[in-house]
């Protein structure tokens, strides 16, 4: 029983971060209506940036912080310069567009970095957490920062004009349009926002798979299976498809013989397509119907 | 009385198809004016042109100022608040969320509060829904929505296109009155455009009669509506 309480609680802890790569990837895609492969990557190089950081004297907090409004800045830019051209551009084009980005960071960050694997600092420790030898510190901590960027943004959307604003542009862009919001800025603002929310979780999972420039892949499909589980139109089902697959990711590699660590992934995958076949809309998306 | 829309040569085009053939009025302020036509004649089209939703060329001033090659949400700021065909909702948010959403350009949180209310007094069934998701509304409760969500910018010229699409005759009628009343006590200035001729004909003052994408008739609106050979051939009824 120990062992299942355990690895269900370090399955939300991983789960937290999914959550969070899960949000990054839907806030997107309802903007702009494609998945960006390169969100991992993005937030593998907002995690070496805070790195770098903290390896010229600056203080953890203070390098997340600066990492977040980088992270911020350069989603914007992002979304400028390469996606805002990209808006009327056929499907094929986009995907052409966040492969060419994903292989251009991952790049760049092992041309600045090289390739090898780097300790990542923990704020939060690793001792066990309340003595308990269930989850250490830093899971607590993961779950803890993660509820509280979830707490900010439901507050954001739900309570503040600009929130409100991004989601009009979001769910009615031509409606929106005819109130006065600007759109296409709304979508840069979702892909800061984006952005740095996958900064965040790049940085709280790095203590955990180590900082190198591949470190995000199975974050990221992850986070993809999370997103499409709990519905690709709907934010709050891809935080809960984030732990729900954290949780059944641990559970099946303690209990299912011969999965283990090595075949965590393709259980990912699996999940993905069981998904896509028997309710594509996710648990918490909505049908799209449309009028013909 | 001044004008407070000018449109002069408008053309306008979808893709290489032109749907407006150098069309020109304009408006009063004040005046309710309503555009009439049949299918396909380009009424839509002329209020999307004036909002700059399709690509068109030619003049139109607003209150003496150009709105050629601004965006669609810049033009809101100059008053100018369009209700569109198949009204718009935001159907995934709140009724209140909507009349918000309405007034997200104005920076007076008292006065759009005081609207909002203002707004429940107008459609007293938006009161009762006002928590309800606006997806959820029947099409003549999401029409009074639409019309209420474009009063909440308080804008100057309000364009309106198709009101009485699908609704119930009753409905209609309430609706109308309504707009009337906005017209006169409010002091906003409308731009409708209406199959149904002779309602918006009852309802308006000025009039223009459009048959593929160019004005064929002008006047004022008891003077058409009493034109029996103009109401035969054109208006059909």
């Amino acid at each position: 029983m120990e062992l299942f309480t355990n690895q269900v609680l370090a399955g939300i802890a991983t789960g937290a971060i999914y959550a969070c790569m899960a949000l990054a990837v839907v806030m997107i895609y309802q903007a702009i209506d494609h998945l960006n492969f390169a969100q991992g990557e993005m937030a593998m190089f907002s995690t070496f940036i805070s790195w770098q950081l903290m390896q010229w004297g600056v203080s953890y907090w203070a390098a997340f912080l600066i990492t977040l409004a980088f992270s911020f800045v350069a989603g914007i830019a992002i979304e400028r310069i390469l996606f805002k051209p990209l808006v009327k551009a056929p499907v094929l084009t986009n995907v052409a567009g966040f492969i060419a980005l994903f292989a251009i960071i991952n790049s760049s960050a092992g041309l600045i970095w090289d390739f090898t694997i780097k300790q990542y600092p923990t704020p939060f420790g690793s001792s066990p957490f309340l003595g308990s030898q269930l989850i250490s510190t830093h899971q607590a901590g993961m779950i803890g920062v993660t509820v509280l960027l979830l707490l900010g943004l439901y507050f954001f959307f739900q309570y503040t004009r600009i929130g409100l604003a991004m989601r009009a542009a979001a769910s009615v862009p031509e409606s929106a349009r005819l109130v006065g919001i600007n759109t296409s800025w709304m979508i840069a603002l979702g892909w800061g926002m984006a952005t740095a929310i996958g900064s965040i979780a790049g940085m709280l999972i790095a203590p955990v798979v180590f900082l190198e420039p591949n470190m995000m892949g199975g974050v990221l499909i992850y986070g993809f299976a999370a997103a499409v589980l709990g519905g690709l139109s709907s934010p709050f089902g891809a935080v809960v498809g984030g732990f729900l697959v954290g949780i059944f990711e641990n559970l099946a590699g303690t209990y299912i013989p011969g999965v283990g660590n090595e075949l965590k992934l393709p259980i990912a995958l699996a999940l993905i397509i069981s998904v896509l076949v028997v309710k594509p809309a996710g648990l918490f998306g909505r049908h799209i119907v449309k009028r013909v | 009385m001044t004008t407070l829309l000018t449109v002069k040569d408008l053309r306008a085009y979808y893709g290489q198809v032109q749907a407006l053939h150098g069309l020109s009025f304009s408006l009063n302020e004040g005046s309710l004016t309503t555009l009439l036509g049949a299918n396909g004649a380009g009424k839509t089209t002329t209020l999307r042109a004036i909002c700059n939703m399709v690509r068109s060329t030619g003049g139109i001033e607003f209150d003496g100022k150009p709105l050629n090659n601004r965006s669609t949400e810049s033009i809101v700021r100059f008053g100018i608040a369009h209700v569109p065909q198949g009204r718009g909702t935001f159907t995934t948010m709140t009724v209140e969320e909507n009349l918000q959403l309405g007034a997200i350009t104005r920076k007076d949180s008292a006065g759009i509060i005081s609207d909002i209310e203002r707004m429940y007094a107008h459609f007293p069934v938006l009161k009762q829904r006002h928590t309800q998701q606006a997806g959820t509304l029947s099409g003549g409760e999401q029409q009074m929505l639409a019309v209420a969500r474009a009063l909440m910018l308080r804008p100057r010229l309000m364009l309106l296109d198709e009101p009485s699409f699908g609704l119930a005759p009753l409905v209609v009628r309430d609706l109308f009155g309504i707009l009337g009343k906005i017209n006169r006590e409010d002091k906003v200035s409308i731009l409708v455009v209406e199959q149904n001729a002779q309602l918006a004909l009852e309802l308006a003052d000025q009039a223009y009669v459009i048959e593929t994408g160019r004005i064929v008739m002008s006047g004022k609106a008891k003077d058409i509506a009493n034109n029996e050979e103009i109401r035969k051939s054109y208006l059909g009824y």
